[in-house]
């Protein structure tokens, strides 16, 4: 069982390896349309990425409202 | 497909489609890899009575209002036809927005009735501002869990009624729907469309692209949107095609359904397109060098054999591996709601897949052009609908002028908005707010927009006004948001950026403290609701005796004082 922090920490890995930017540059309450220049639908892009790591489904909607990494990890997290 | 001549109102259209095609299948939804529905028109049917039946019992009756907050799937389209057999008027709205601006709307259409999902409904119900704004009699939500908490609502799975429902016919020239084009916070913009707007639209735009039992439309714009209400709802059911749902939007699947369902048709909006164009590039630069050069040498023949007109199986030849990836048999594709690029059309035209650009507005009914294809054109929005004229208002030397439309499918008004109505419609005519010229051969060209708003390349318009509220309250003397090509007219629908526009009290500074706060309040927005920079202003902002912002009184004065250069990224 992960923890928050941890799933954090992998969403923030795995969002810099799939748009290409240093993992330094990301922090976990990043705004991550603003931070990575991305609209939404390369935002779901990145959702797939994470179901394929987290092994859950994740559907469209758990996207809505959030522009965070962190609150992005809450989503995560209350599926795990 | 049917005479829509013959029929008064949506509801009889779609009851006498049911009735001729009961075989062939009008529904199919996906998620993911799984299909989890598939009805024929005689199973849509058979669902959607017992509904219909539940709402008379409920009081439902003609003219009543029923809203619908739903992402694209069989329960939309089975609610919207029980709604319009019972003769009520369907209020569709986006799914997509906060649970206050749905409250906002809900309580503004005055909807009786509510059908949405669960998670929906949750925000909803959970949200503060739900007993003061939520007045449905009836709520209905699909997929709720077993053991959830349905907050006073009903499960739309068991509202069933038993016996048979009186169908309710409505005139042609009365309300079907409510649609909102805008004004979730500041003042909502309910376009009021008749039975009559959709039957003959629906005329119009099956004319120029027909569909017929066997034809798969893949429906991934909202349907609450004008657009996705007509070509993946009412087009396709009164020929006795069949629309395909997806139950996530991501590029991949969205890819997958193409070859799966070996679709005819689709309407994206540009950025869409955009990314099934890189996705192509891509995988086009990881050829060989010699398969590379091949695929050009390919890709510039079909160029030549396609230049007046479409040529689908000789594309399909040339191109086959190309074409196999989007199933084999798409016929075209529709995009709309904002600029896209030419670059872009002429990219899958030359690949043998036609792109229609078109151009239209809520307020239209839904299209007002679309091109033909006869010849292929990226670089207008095609010719105006059948039935449709349109004039260009005070044309400038080079014939750019505001374009105004005629047609029996713009709306009949903006809901309780007289004064609204008035300054859109005028004579007759629809007031675009659209900079535009008709070239020689027909076709519209745009060129920017008259009015203080933007649309972004996923097709959200959003309006600077409606925005400000997340910046009431900053510890300045006065603050409001435009767009900046409304500041500075740039005669081009690209670069459409939000501007928040800052007078501070006299001798203060932006601090850091300031600026952390507008970028939380901006951030707190919708991402294509964000202001991309700020621009300090020094003079008393332009108010009437009311206190009213002088809008374009403001927007003329930072003409003459500044530049785009001024605006701070935020």
């Amino acid at each position: 069982m992960t923890n928050l922090d941890q799933t954090t920490e992998e969403i923030l890995r795995l969002a810099a390896e799939h748009f290409k930017v240093p993992r330094a540059d990301l922090n976990a309450t990043d705004d991550f349309f603003k931070k990575l220049g991305i609209n939404s639908l390369q935002a779901l892009d990145l959702l797939t990425r994470l179901e394929q790591h987290f092994r859950i489904e994740l559907p469209d909607y758990e996207l809505q409202g959030v522009t965070d990494f962190r609150a992005l990890a809450e989503r995560i997290q209350s599926r795990l | 497909m049917l005479d829509l001549r013959q029929y008064t109102c949506l509801g009889e259209a779609l009851r006498a489609a049911l009735d001729r095609w009961p075989d062939e299948v009008c529904l199919i939804e996906a998620d993911r890899d799984r299909e989890k529905a598939r009805l024929t028109y005689g199973q849509f049917r058979e669902t959607a009575l017992p509904l219909a039946k539940a709402l008379q019992d409920a009081g439902f009756r003609d003219g009543s209002r029923a809203a619908i907050i739903m992402t694209n799937q069989s329960k939309w389209l089975i609610s919207a036809y029980a709604i319009f057999f019972c003769g009520g008027v369907l209020v569709p709205l986006d799914y997509k927005l906060t649970p206050r601006e749905h409250l906002t709307l809900l309580a503004h259409s005055k909807a009786e009735v509510l059908i949405t999902e669960h998670h929906i409904w949750r925000a909803l119900s959970q949200s503060p501002e739900s007993s003061s704004l939520l007045k449905a009699h009836t709520v209905l939500v699909t997929e709720a869990p077993a053991n959830a908490d349905l907050a006073g609502a009903k499960r739309w799975e068991d509202f069933r009624g038993s016996g048979e429902p009186t169908f309710v016919p409505r005139k042609r020239q009365v309300p079907a729907c409510i649609v909102y084009s805008s004004g979730t916070t500041g003042r909502p913009k309910g376009c009021v469309l008749t039975h009559e707007n959709y039957l003959e639209q629906c005329i119009a735009l099956t004319s120029l692209y027909p569909f017929w039992p066997g034809v798969r439309y893949l429906s991934i714009l909202p349907t609450n949107h004008a657009i996705d209400f007509m070509v993946g709802f009412i087009g396709p059911f009164v020929c006795g095609a069949t629309v395909v749902h997806l139950r996530t939007l991501r590029p991949e699947y969205i890819r997958d359904a193409f070859v799966r369902y070996k679709i005819t048709y689709m309407t994206v909006v540009p950025a869409i397109l955009k990314a099934l164009e890189q996705n192509l590039r891509k995988r086009f630069s990881e050829l060989s060098p010699a398969r590379r050069k091949m695929l050009n040498a390919l890709i510039a023949v079909n160029r030549a054999f396609t230049r007046s007109k479409p040529r689908a199986a000789l594309s399909r030849k040339l191109l086959g591996q190309v074409h196999a990836a989007f199933g084999g048999e798409l016929r075209a594709l529709f995009v709309g709601g904002a600029f896209t690029e030419p670059s872009t059309l002429q990219f899958f035209y030359d690949l043998g897949i036609p792109v229609a650009n078109a151009y239209g507005c809520t307020e239209a009914g839904t299209a007002i052009t679309v091109n033909d294809l006869n010849p292929f054109r990226a670089d207008t929005v095609g010719k105006p609908l059948p039935g449709a004229e349109l004039k260009i208002l005070a044309p400038g030397e080079d014939g750019v002028g505001h374009v105004a439309v005629r047609s029996k499918t713009v709306m009949s008004h903006y809901l309780d908005d007289p004064e609204m109505t008035a300054e859109t419609i005028v004579d007759g005519w629809l007031m675009s707010g659209d900079l535009g010229r008709i070239d020689a051969s027909g076709h519209l060209q745009l060129f920017g927009r008259v009015k203080n708003m933007i649309v972004t390349e996923e097709g959200k318009n959003v309006y600077p006004e409606e925005i400000e509220a997340a910046f009431e309250g900053l510890p300045v003397k006065e603050s409001c948001v435009f767009a900046a090509n409304y500041i500075w007219p740039a005669r081009e629908m690209v670069d459409e950026q939000l501007v928040l526009v800052i007078h501070l009290d006299p001798g203060k500074t932006i601090t850091p403290a300031l600026l952390d706060d507008i970028v939380s309040r901006n951030r707190r927005l919708l991402n294509y609701k964000r202001a991309s920079g700020y621009l300090l202003w020094e003079r008393d902002f332009p108010r009437t005796a009311s206190m009213k912002l002088k809008r374009n009184e403001l927007a003329q004065e930072m003409r003459g004082a500044a530049t785009r250069e001024a605006i701070v990224a935020l």
